[in-house]
């Protein structure tokens, strides 16, 4: 609750106005039928139509009010979810920003993507139906109420009977319908989840003929979320009508004991007809109270979800960085014993004890075999994960004692899993420093050797990028987004298995661009080629999180048996024997 | 990037807005104009249409629908009935103090509250059933339809577009028909009802109610218009505010290496403040439609009963009339209320409905040739004679293509990326259809072989991973669904995944979820080539199928993919040269066309691109 409160607190005033106006709309429909009472009982009795049209004017001016109560309660109420909303959707936004790599690889995209939009909305609805509500139904309640038992406290006693017994169903319903709309819920997603894979999956689909398969398999799911909709509104369309026999039932029973009253000279026939229309108001607002809880299972879960990204305990910050102000200025690299596991429990290391020094300039391959810890390692230096023992230094200095700012800039890393973002070329690649020039930028593109590629587009520099770089090919991505890691000048360039779709030529360009630019640079480049590493001044191979051997392509070669085996299966026989 | 403006990155990010390829040469299918519908927004186009077609998902449905109209019927004509009841029984019996017949008249009252109440909920049980089961059938259509679609068709489409017609839409139809579709007729009834009740209670009075209708009308009309423009502003914001997250929250560790996370949040932000101005007015507009309507009618109410007590005043009426009278007035509102309440439901539904039947329309896979044959088993003696192909077909990517792969043979594809390896395989299934030459297959033109034979002869391993919810031998079973799990269990171990799947924790049983996150992308990658390994098809396509299978297990598999090339005729792409160095026949594809062809070592003492390529690597050593 108190985590909602800083997205009320702000705006409180339309949280207060909001419903004070549903309350003016509220006394207005409580008073009409007593309006209406007096109309018969007075003025029609009395046949005095002067009263009747006073008490006429009255009638208006009081609908007139509630208009504008109910448009008043419509601003507010507006105001303030908007609000609560856009804030919030902020604060979510600025929380996954400050997430760490470790994070970000518990939620999925695509459960983040649906927090911030879906999850969002439905507590925006939930509030603006709540600031609605909340004083009106109750309100309505209390102000039926007493008009009812002012009227005719003995006749008021049927609600005793009634509103008990609508209270214990009203009960039962919720205990009854709440799971039923969760369990409708995870139907949803798993239908979604169904739908999401076979669009990912249409090439395997088809070229297995599995068409039919996945329509099977999808009908199941379907007919799942029917069976479970019609489970949970069922609750709902049972509950309708019983609570409108109810409220029929009860207003029989009012019409015969105030018939009664009214025959026996102790209650006027004018007032019969207002206390039918307090039962009413009564027990419909009753109703409202539960609808609202049957709403709030989607908002309730929607929140749940929220508070899971909020409360995420960010496990990387650099609060007590020692130096804040250092910048990264030569390059070098050391580890000292890391050790390095992704879930505080799990048995298996991915990083075991891993020690090596690497000094300012040097190119370093990395080498070893999938999922043996390559990425994990080099992610260490640009702090994307803390290692669970042991020290990494840049430059001497303990990389927890840099700030990540200045840490991330110094280090460039083209990430193996890279996209680029709506926009054009030349506003992607400034990603890597916003102020770069045309000629600063056609400089790095053409290391990266995409400068004759993006020539060769009808808009060169200016066309634009679809979402995630999607209209580009995957070996022109991949140059793309070198040239963005050059642009910001690292002092040391991590590339990650980040050239696996250009062809061994361009590479091989690449490879030459860089040990002329950026001479000064540390370079590591993890690589599945070895080609793509040989000529590094030293190599390390890695393999189940541990360091089998560090050394030069001729060192290894000779005395690295894992790397022997890398390099046969990579050569011709004929030419390893030569 | 430095922080854009509004205005550029609504341009951006707005759901109009459409990204085209860059018109150059060298890039694929991804050259298409990506148009990216996001929300669900805007006004229906062919409303008749759309309305129409829904009305045939629910027709099939006729008997249920015609037993829900009559209990709607009798459900509205018993609600008027019971409320215009009270005016015999206050006039008749309360206001004259007569006692019997009283309670006689509160017990026919009640029958007809219970005939009310039964019908109501039967109504409403029938028409859940059936709506329910007609969005069913809606989904189980759009999704069908989707398996019918051309490859051609996703390379333009956005996954999540597609997948927010599946949530968003259907849900909005469904929202229709679930109430609105009877609150419509049942409001108009009663409606109807009521006015005639009121003339039959008293003409005077009822004209002045209906007196009161243009101006609900007037007063309706203007909100709704004010708050569909709202609405599409606001969709629109959202939109973009939706289209922003998505890629930026998929980016996210690219925002993280360049410290991108202010620029980011400072862009959102802008975005943000944006979409909460439009949802104002939304909201606002949205909201008042109730109370000004509601209102709008205790007002005429309040002037009735005021001309009613006049009228009653001067003995020209009676109380128990008046009182009913009062009820109607109420009761008169309520479905213009609710009819008008029901617009923005409809609206969204209306476009919703557009939008689903837009898909359903789309032109299918072409049907096959009346005259095509089934080939259950074919020899793999592939031809491709003369092969011309451009997805579009004024910007060609494979030029005159000729080769033949004999049964058995392994023919491997290599050059630069964009140079067509993908489009050659991509042509053997029908994925995309030739514009000039000819493929057959076993001598037979394969535009004259039924689809789903043809590519049951033809095994792919794709160079993207994906995997299906489900256990890692449902997975490999995928191949092949009548495989024993012997055969599941050899088609693994033959991709070298054996090992690796007996550690995972529940081995074969293993449940994947989320397109297998818990695995690295190399194990992706053999439970794809076992899912290969178990299919029967005597033509294997693998397209950098071992990419992120790094060289050491490749070699470890080489036996393994040996037996599962072996009496099999393989394509194979592959950037990794030594993957493809004992093949029979090496096309060297250079943009669109076989620039050399021949065994490895033919390639290499012909010193050209092949040799180039080759050596590119060994330039350093």
């Amino acid at each position: 609750m108190k985590r909602w409160m800083k997205y009320v607190r702000p705006y409180w005033p339309y949280f207060v106005i909001g419903p004070l106006c549903m309350i003016v709309e509220v006394v207005g429909e409580v008073l009409m039928p007593k309006f209406m009472a007096d109309i018969v009982n007075e003025g029609v009795a009395g046949r005095s139509i002067g009263y009747i049209v006073g008490v006429c004017a009255l009638m208006v001016l009081t609908a007139v009010l509630m208009m504008a109560g109910g448009v008043g309660g419509s601003y507010f109420g507006a105001k303030a979810s908007v609000n609560f909303a856009a804030d919030l959707r902020q604060d979510i936004y600025g929380k996954v920003q400050q997430f760490s790599f470790a994070n970000i690889d518990k939620f999925s995209t695509g459960s983040l993507v649906t927090r911030l939009t879906n999850d969002v909305t439905q507590m925006q609805n939930f509030i603006n139906m709540l600031l609605r509500m909340c004083l009106r139904a109750p309100g309505m309640l209390i102000g039926a109420l007493i008009m009812a038992i002012a009227m005719n406290p003995r006749l008021a006693l049927v609600l005793a009977v009634t509103i008990p017994l609508i209270l214990i169903t009203q009960l039962i319903v919720i205990r009854i319908g709440f799971p039923r709309f969760g369990a409708m819920q995870k139907k949803i997603d798993a239908l979604n989840a169904n739908v999401q894979e076979s669009l990912t999956n249409v090439r395997v689909i088809k070229s297995f003929v599995r068409e039919d398969f996945e329509q099977q398999r999808f009908a199941r799911s379907n007919r799942d979320l029917k069976e479970a909709g019609l489970r949970a509104m069922g609750v709902m369309i049972f509950m309708q009508p019983l609570m409108t026999l109810f409220m029929n039932f009860t207003s029989l029973a009012v019409v015969w004991f105030g018939g009664n009253q009214v025959i026996a000279g102790r209650m006027q026939v004018g007032d019969l007809t207002a206390f039918i229309t307090y039962i009413t108001q009564i027990l419909s607002s009753l109703m409202m109270v539960t609808m609202m809880f049957m709403m709030s299972s989607r908002a309730l879960a929607s929140a749940r979800r929220i508070t899971e990204v909020l409360d995420e305990k960010i496990d990387l910050t650099d609060e007590n960085a020692a130096q804040p102000g250092l910048q990264v200025k030569e390059g070098r690299i050391e580890f000292r014993g890391v050790s390095f596991r992704y879930y505080k429990n799990s048995a298996e290391q991915v990083l075991d004890n891993i020690s090596f020094t690497i000094e300012p300039g040097q190119t370093v391959g990395i080498i070893g075999s999938t999922g043996c810890g390559k990425t994990t390692l080099v992610s260490m230096i640009p702090r994307l994960y803390d290692a669970d023992e042991g020290e990494v230094l840049v430059d001497g200095v303990d990389v927890r004692d840099y700030s990540l700012t200045n840490l991330r800039q110094g280090v460039g890393m083209v990430l193996q899993k890279n996209v680029l973002f709506s926009g054009s070329i030349t506003e992607n690649l400034q990603w890597g420093d916003e102020d770069a020039s045309m000629e600063e930028i056609r400089a790095a593109a053409a290391s990266a050797q995409a400068d004759s590629f993006i020539q060769s587009f009808t808009d060169g520099y200016d066309t634009e990028l679809g979402q995630g770089g999607s209209n580009v090919s995957g070996g022109q991505k991949q140059r793309l987004c070198i040239a963005r890691a050059l642009l910001k000048k690292p002092k040391i360039l991590i590339l990650d298995d980040s050239t696996s779709a250009v062809d061994t030529a361009t590479e091989a360009r690449i490879r030459q661009a860089f040990a002329g630019e950026l001479k000064d640079s540390t370079k590591l480049i993890i690589a599945q080629r070895i080609s793509s590493v040989m000529e590094a001044d030293q190599i390390i191979v890695v393999d189940e999180g541990r360091i089998t051997g560090i050394g030069t392509h001729a060192e290894l070669l000779q005395n690295n048996e894992e790397y022997q085996e890398i390099y046969y299966s990579q050569m011709d026989r004929k030419e390893a024997e030569a | 990037m430095a922080v854009r403006d509004l205005a550029n990155l609504s341009k951006r990010y707005n759901s109009a807005s459409a990204v085209k390829g860059p018109g150059g040469p060298g890039h694929g299918p991804g050259g298409g104009p990506r148009g990216r519908m996001r929300g669900s927004g805007g006004k229906p186009k062919d409303v008749r249409g759309a309305v129409g077609r829904l009305f045939g998902y629910v027709s099939a449905y006729k008997g249920r629908m015609a037993i829900v109209f009559i209990c709607m019927l009798l459900r509205t004509l018993s609600a008027l009935a019971g409320s215009y009841m009270l005016r015999p029984i206050i006039n008749n019996y309360i206001a004259v103090g007569r006692m019997e017949g009283f309670l006689l008249a509160l017990g026919v009252l009640g029958g007809v509250y219970l005939t009310n109440i039964v019908f109501t909920y039967a109504q409403n049980r029938l028409m859940i059933t059936v709506s329910q089961t007609a969005i069913e059938k809606i989904r189980n259509d759009l999704f069908g339809k989707l398996q019918k679609l051309p490859v051609r068709f996703y390379d333009t489409e956005n996954n999540g577009e597609l997948m927010s017609r599946f949530t968003n839409d259907v849900d909005n139809i469904g929202m229709m028909l679930d109430s609105t579709l009877l609150s419509l007729v049942s409001g108009t009834i009663s409606l109807i009802g009521t006015v005639i009740m009121m003339i039959y209670t008293n003409i005077w009075l009822a004209l002045l109610t209906v007196l009161f209708t243009p101006l609900f009308m007037k007063a309706g009309g203007f909100i709704a218009s004010r708050s569909h423009k709202y609405y599409s502003a606001q969709q629109a914001a959202l939109g973009a505010v939706n289209g922003y997250i998505e890629e930026s929250v998929a980016g996210q560790k690219v925002v993280k290496v360049f410290c991108h996370e202010d620029t980011c949040e400072q862009e959102f932000g802008i975005l943000n403040s944006d979409l909460r101005q439009k949802q104002m007015g939304a909201q606002f507009y949205g909201g008042i439609m109730g109370p000004i309507l509601g209102n709008l009618s205790q007002v005429s109410y309040a002037l009735t009963i005021g001309v009613g007590g006049v009228l009653c005043a001067a003995g020209v009426f009676d109380v128990g009339g008046l009182t009913v009278f009062g009820n109607y007035a109420r009761q008169f509102s309520m479905p213009i209320n609710e009819i008008s309440s029901q617009v923005s439901t409809i609206f969204s539904a209306l476009a919703g409905a557009e939008r689903v039947f837009a898909i359903m329309d789309k032109e299918p896979e072409q049907p096959d040739a009346p005259d095509a044959k089934g080939m259950e088993q074919t020899e793999g003696l592939v031809e491709l004679s003369d092969v011309t192909f451009g997805y579009n077909p004024d910007k060609i990517i494979l030029k005159h293509i000729s080769l033949t792969a004999k049964p058995g043979q392994k023919i491997a594809f290599v050059g630069s990326t964009g140079a067509g390896k993908t489009t050659i395989t991509n042509l053997l299934n029908r994925f995309y259809d030739i514009q000039d030459g000819v493929i057959t297959i076993d001598g037979v033109n394969i535009k004259q072989i039924r689809r789903d034979t043809l590519r049951q002869n033809i095994a792919m391993v794709l160079q993207d991973t994906h995997l299906f919810t489900g256990t890692v031998r449902e997975n490999i079973r995928y191949g092949r669904l009548d495989a024993t799990d012997e055969e599941v269990i050899a088609a693994a171990k033959t991709a070298s995944a054996h090992s690796f799947i007996m550690r995972l924790a529940d081995g074969y049983d293993t449940m994947l979820e989320g397109d297998g996150q818990n695995l690295s992308q190399g194990q992706r990658q053999l439970l794809n080539i076992a899912r290969a390994a178990l299919s029967k098809a005597p033509i294997l396509v693998m397209d950098e199928a071992t990419s992120s299978v790094d060289t050491r297990t490749e070699r470890h598999i080489e036996h393994g993919m040996d037996r599962l090339m072996k009496n099999r005729t393989t394509f194979v792409i592959a950037h990794r040269l030594s993957t493809v160095r004992n093949a029979d026949a090496i096309m060297v594809l250079e943009q669109g066309e076989i620039v050399e062809r021949g065994s490895h070592d033919e390639l290499l003492s012909l010193g050209g691109r092949y040799y180039e390529l080759y050596t590119g690597k060994r330039e350093l050593s």
